[in-house]
């Protein structure tokens, strides 16, 4: 065989292989947009539910997502994107450090029903915070915090080494440096991977289900003490709990939607904030 | 053997090194460099590459605390003060220790935040007064008239060789004494050197300036002093004319012919 013809038939394989996987997810997403959207309306995403889910909306469990991922996101990014700057810029570079980085790689990796037994033990029962939106946004950031670190420090260290260079020789601090001259650089690379990260927590439901979600609950959280209904339970349990789940399937194909959207809207809010910084530190 | 010095008796000294010796972990890089460097003159280093010119480069900035591992033995001095003593300064000393890299690398912002940098770290953000800096900055590294008209466009977009002027207005616009250069123009094609060298020469009165240099037609050019570095130890250190005319040692005299290197 020509080195030409082997040369051709690999890039046919490869293409085969990258269009049969966009075609797999397409079918995926064709199929819950087909039937979801038909059950999919203003009253769907503003209305409590009744009968146990069987009418009426999901709007406790968007707003019960929501707050979790606001809740994750506060203490997730902040720390993960500090102990990156620390393993990046300033601790020492020998086998300790190694050690840590492997550590948080193969964290990254841990089942999330192993984060939600974590939570469990140490937020809900060791700390007392109870089923609360506190202990599910923990467990969630924990989950969440390997990929930050991860990310964000390749992101870091992605920032070539003359512009912390230039930035101490004009007699800028190291903390000086990194704030002016380094993070802002990598601020696009950190928030597209954290929030990458973040978006596939919206979707876990094990980690939530023993911190903080509700089965059914028709009102409102008040405050972090309160549990919440989530999406991704809620449609566990119309698919699999539910007593008539065939005739609520229009409403777990609109729930699925919904939750596709939002994780949609954090990548394009992601997508967005990556264009703002790359216009304005270009390099 | 009686050694005179190179240097007019009224010469005086800003930086002197005595006995320094430096190391890349266990990897000695320098021996016992002794050597006084005299105020607002050129002074070129030269020698193979990997001899040690940047990392003695460094040492009069500090720049080499920011490798892990490194250690240096000796005395170095700059206005007679021990740049090395515990507690002493170092955001002090880079402020006075200006540096321009071999890889010209501005901050990819506008013309004018490059410039304004230091400055501002420094503690200057009245509008006016960083006006007045970036502007004296440019025009003394002879890049004003080029980009006066787009102080705000990204410095990324500039030549080679006007980034690397860009960098020389940045160090020049926190006010050093002192300017490094690590072969300031080893990437630049020979139009931009020759910018380089002339602004040197423009230099020359107000700063004291030490530029690596592997280029020894351009050590001849622009330095008033040369010092051959071989293998981690100072060769030798005279007035430029003589290094080129009648170097003392033989190492010297093979480099500098092309015998080796
Ligand atoms: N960051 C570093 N880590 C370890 N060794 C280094 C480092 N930088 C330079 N060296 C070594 O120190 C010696 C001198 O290097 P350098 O000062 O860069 O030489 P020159 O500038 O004259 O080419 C070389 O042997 C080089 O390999
Ligand atoms: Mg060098």
């Amino acid at each position: 065989m020509s080195r030409r013809r082997s040369e051709q038939i690999t890039y046919f394989l490869i293409r085969g292989v990258m269009y049969s996987i966009v075609l797999v997810i397409g079918y995926i997403l064709f199929d819950i947009v087909r039937h979801g959207l038909p059950a999919l309306n203003w009253a769907f995403i503003s209305e409590y539910p009744r009968k146990s889910g069987s009418e009426g909306g999901i709007l406790p469990a968007i707003v019960g997502t929501l707050s979790l991922l606001a809740g994750t996101i506060v203490v997730a990014l902040p720390l993960g994107i500090c102990s990156a700057i620390y393993l990046s810029e300033y601790a020492e570079q020998n086998r300790f450090t190694a050690m840590i980085r492997l550590a948080i790689i193969t964290l990254a990796g841990v089942p999330s029903i192993v984060y939600g037994l974590f939570g469990l033990g140490l937020f809900v029962l060791f700390l007392n915070f109870g089923t609360s939106i506190l202990s599910g946004s923990l467990t969630l950031a924990c989950m969440v915090l390997p990929t930050i670190i991860v990310s964000s420090e390749e992101a870091l260290r992605a920032v070539p080494r003359g512009y912390r260079d230039a930035s101490l020789a004009l007699g800028a601090t190291k903390w000086e440096t990194i704030r002016t001259n380094v993070l802002p650089y990598s601020l696009s690379g950190i928030i597209t991977g954290s929030i990458l990260g973040i978006g596939r927590a919206a979707g876990e439901t094990a980690p939530i289900l023993l911190t903080v979600a509700a089965f059914y609950l028709p009102r409102l959280p008040k405050s972090i003490f309160d549990q919440v209904m989530a999406l991704p339970y809620h449609l566990y349990i119309l698919a699999t709990q539910h007593p008539e789940a065939d005739k609520v399937l229009p409403l777990q194909y609109a729930t699925a939607l919904v939750l596709l959207l939002l994780v949609l809207g954090l990548s394009l809010g992601a997508i967005i904030i990556r264009i703002h910084f790359r216009k304005k530190y270009r390099w | 053997m009686v050694e005179t010095s190179p240097f007019p008796a009224d010469t005086e000294h800003v930086i002197t090194t005595s006995k320094v010796n430096f190391f890349y972990g266990a990897t000695q890089a320098l021996f016992d460099i002794t050597m006084d460097i005299p105020g607002r003159r050129v002074t070129a280093f030269i020698g193979p590459s990997g001899c040690g010119k940047s990392t003695f480069l460094r040492i009069f900035n500090r720049m080499n605390d920011t490798i892990a591992g490194t250690r240096l033995e000796g005395d170095v001095r700059i206005n007679g003060e021990d740049i090395y003593r515990n507690g002493s300064n170092v955001v002090r000393l880079r402020r006075k220790v200006g540096m321009v890299f071999q890889k010209s690398n501005p901050f990819p912002k506008s013309i004018f935040d490059n410039v304004a940098y230091g400055p501002r770290i420094h503690g200057t953000h009245d509008k006016q007064q960083l006006a007045e800096i970036v502007e004296k900055s440019l025009i003394r590294s002879a890049l004003w008239d080029e980009v006066k008209d787009r102080l705000e466009s990204n410095a990324l977009g500039l030549s080679g060789g006007q980034q690397q002027r860009l960098c020389i207005a940045r160090a020049l616009a926190v006010g050093p004494e002192i300017l490094l250069m690590d072969e300031p123009a080893s990437a630049l094609d020979p139009k931009s050197t020759i910018r380089i060298e002339d602004l040197i020469g423009e230099l020359r009165n107000e700063y004291t300036i030490v530029i690596v240099t592997h280029n020894m037609q351009q050590a001849a050019r622009i330095s008033d002093y040369t010092a051959f570095f071989y293998e981690g130890h100072l060769v030798e250190f005279n007035a430029t004319k003589k290094i080129f005319t009648k170097p003392r040692e033989k190492q010297t005299e093979d480099y500098i012919t092309g015998r080796f290197g």
